[in-house]
């Protein structure tokens, strides 16, 4: 079997615990051990940081996958002086799975949208573990469009394992409606900064994530299909999911060198829910640099848009 | 005993797809559906369709050009390009030069330029046979040049699409196709051009979900499975049942997501109308 869980961070306490028993314990004898018990400490915190410096790929989807992993209205709340959330697809409903609304961003306002998921197993049940149905990508479409029609740069933020494979979803035009939202996002002029704060899977997660700057966490993962599905459906083994994880490059690391991404943000080690103050700041700053340079540069945004895209691809011309 | 007797007899749904294959005899084929026997030249003559119940066998991509386009009309673009394993996959190579020698065809697309009932067109045809007609690096490419090239050409487009999902083996680089063909259309959209979406059986995943789910005009084939997920993933994942015929494209019209189900034997003469009605396609 496969590990389902990051658990590093629980032995890692685990071991500090017994060293904190060591003080307290050579505190009741007579003899001093401050010095090996400093050692045994510095001696810890590097091993972590060098663990954490060679995450494997799997170990990496689980961290993305972390329940305590802040959420796109962490980042939403976190990045924005204000901001509002707006509802609904006017068509059918609202998707809790995605979130979208009006903030400002430094003073500017700004369209933000996101894949929301939830953290327990009832916040999950209200927004479908973050998995959209079509009401969902319409509403981004909606959002978009008033970006478009009062000039509003948009922010969004990707964190699902992908669309919602039910039976609604397909009766209400998934796939047309995640289309929709591709060519929608190619053709804005106002500027698409996009970070990937979690999982990102498959076409439900692109249809944010068409964008002039593409950001990802660095423990965050960004794949054409989970690698579960494609352990399951290549070599019919869902055990063989870590494997697969690695043949799949899905790190941030892989698409930085196969340029999909534009950059990575440095997570605090232990992941970004050890600190998501600081791993906020850190996702604030790439955005607002990214996307100042972004307006400075000016131009046609869809054309440049649509040449990074049209670079995208690798095969032969004979 | 006696309770038995009045008992209902139960029986287990097989559905169609699932029904055992009966063995043809050479020069014969058998239609998975209603299993009755027609001669390989008759089934040709026929568009690939059975006679008696109407099933669509698949039409494989040199087929379909050779039917929809007029003789001799036919003018490939990028037939050079060609796929290699940019992530070292494991078995990728193997995969692609196995389909490759299976279909003769170096990917799952051919492009190019021919004439459709009296018009000039842009074409695009995809073949299952080539790795479940799955979207990677040069089928994008592909659809990207014809949708430039009909652009500077103002030719319509049209697109047969068949796909099982998406190309696994090229990871993002697969996934960031949708993106870069839907990117294509937004613009060809903008200069007042038409496309027209066949959707033939089947139609799953990212290619719905991009250029073939953005046509002015959405075609299904008769009983073509369309849809982002497919059904057997849907029960498997949710152990949700699915109605008979679900996703369909018979289904899919009734839920408003296709204009039109059109019959194998209509469908030239219904793209010729439209084509018509579109003044040859050409508005802008």
């Amino acid at each position: 079997m496969v590990k389902r869980q990051f658990d590093y961070e629980d032995k890692y306490e685990n071991i500090q615990d017994k060293i904190k028993e060591l003080v307290e314990l050579s505190g009741s004898l007579d003899f001093d051990l401050s010095g090996e018990i400093k050692y045994l400490e510095s001696k810890l915190q590097a091993i972590r940081e060098i663990k954490y410096q060679n995450l494997t790929p799997w170990e990496k989807v689980l961290l993305a996958r972390h329940a305590e992993r802040p959420t796109t209205i962490q980042y939403i709340e976190g990045i924005c002086d204000e901001w509002i959330e707006l509802h609904g697809d006017r068509m059918y409903g609202d998707d809790q799975a995605v979130v979208g609304g009006i903030g400002t961003f430094n003073g500017m306002p700004v369209t933000v949208l996101g894949h929301q998921r939830g953290k327990d197993t009832n916040e999950n049940i209200k927004r479908n573990f973050g998995m959209p149905h079509p009401e969902g990508y319409r509403k981004v479409q909606r959002l978009l469009n008033q970006a478009e029609k009062f000039g509003r740069p948009v922010l969004t933020f990707i964190d699902t394992q992908g669309a919602y494979p039910g039976a609604g979803a397909e009766e209400r035009g998934q796939p047309l409606a995640i289309a929709q939202d591709l060519m929608l996002l190619s053709g804005l002029k106002v500027p698409i900064i996009s970070t990937v704060i979690g999982e990102g899977g498959s076409g439900g997660a692109l249809a944010l994530g068409v964008c002039d700057r593409l950001i990802m966490l660095s423990n965050s993962v960004f794949s054409v299909a989970s690698a579960e599905t494609c352990a399951s459906i290549l070599t019919k083994d869902v055990n063989r999911a870590e494997d697969m994880a690695e043949a799949l490059k899905l790190t941030a690391k892989d698409l930085k060198e196969l340029d999909i991404i534009d950059e990575i943000v440095p997570e605090p080690v232990g992941g970004a829910h050890t600190d998501p103050g600081e791993t906020i700041a850190l996702v604030k700053e790439a955005i607002a640099r990214n996307l100042y340079e972004v307006m400075e540069n000016g131009g046609d945004l869809a054309e440049q848009r649509y040449r990074r895209l049209r670079a995208m691809g690798r095969f032969n011309t004979k | 005993m006696l309770k038995r007797s009045f008992g209902k007899t139960k029986y287990i749904p097989v559905p169609h797809d699932t029904q055992p294959f009966r063995p043809s005899r050479p020069g014969q084929a058998v239609c998975p559906q209603c299993s009755s026997s027609t001669s390989e030249e008759e089934l040709q003559q026929n568009a690939k369709v059975c006679p008696v119940c109407r099933h669509h066998f698949p039409m494989y991509a040199p087929e379909r050009l050779d039917w929809i386009a007029q003789p001799g009309t036919f003018q490939e673009w990028d037939a050079d390009l060609d796929s290699y394993n940019p992530l070292e996959f494991p078995g990728y190579d193997e995969k692609l030069s196995e389909a490759q020698e299976k279909t003769g065809l170096k990917e799952a697309i051919i492009t190019g330029q021919a004439r459709v009932q009296g018009y000039e067109v842009a074409l695009g045809i995809m073949d299952s046979r080539f790795l479940m007609g799955s979207m990677g690096s040069v089928v994008g490419e592909k659809v990207c040049l014809a949708i430039e090239r009909a652009m500077e050409l103002r030719l319509p487009f049209i697109t047969f699409a068949v796909a099982g999902g998406a190309r696994m083996q090229e990871g993002m680089l697969s996934l960031m196709q949708m993106a870069k063909t839907s990117a294509a259309l937004q613009r060809f959209h903008e200069q007042g051009l038409l496309y027209i979406s066949v959707m033939t059986h089947p139609t799953v995943g990212g290619v719905p979900a991009s250029f073939a789910g953005l046509g002015d005009i959405i075609i299904g084939e008769p009983g073509a499975l369309i849809g982002f997920t497919g059904p057997r993933v849907i029960q498997q994942t949710l152990g949700q049942r699915l109605p008979e015929r679900f996703q369909r494209a018979e289904f899919q019209l009734e839920h408003g997501m296709l204009d039109l189900v059109v019959d194998r034997a209509e469908m030239p003469v219904v793209i010729g109308q439209l084509l018509r009605l579109h003044l040859g396609g050409n508005h802008g």
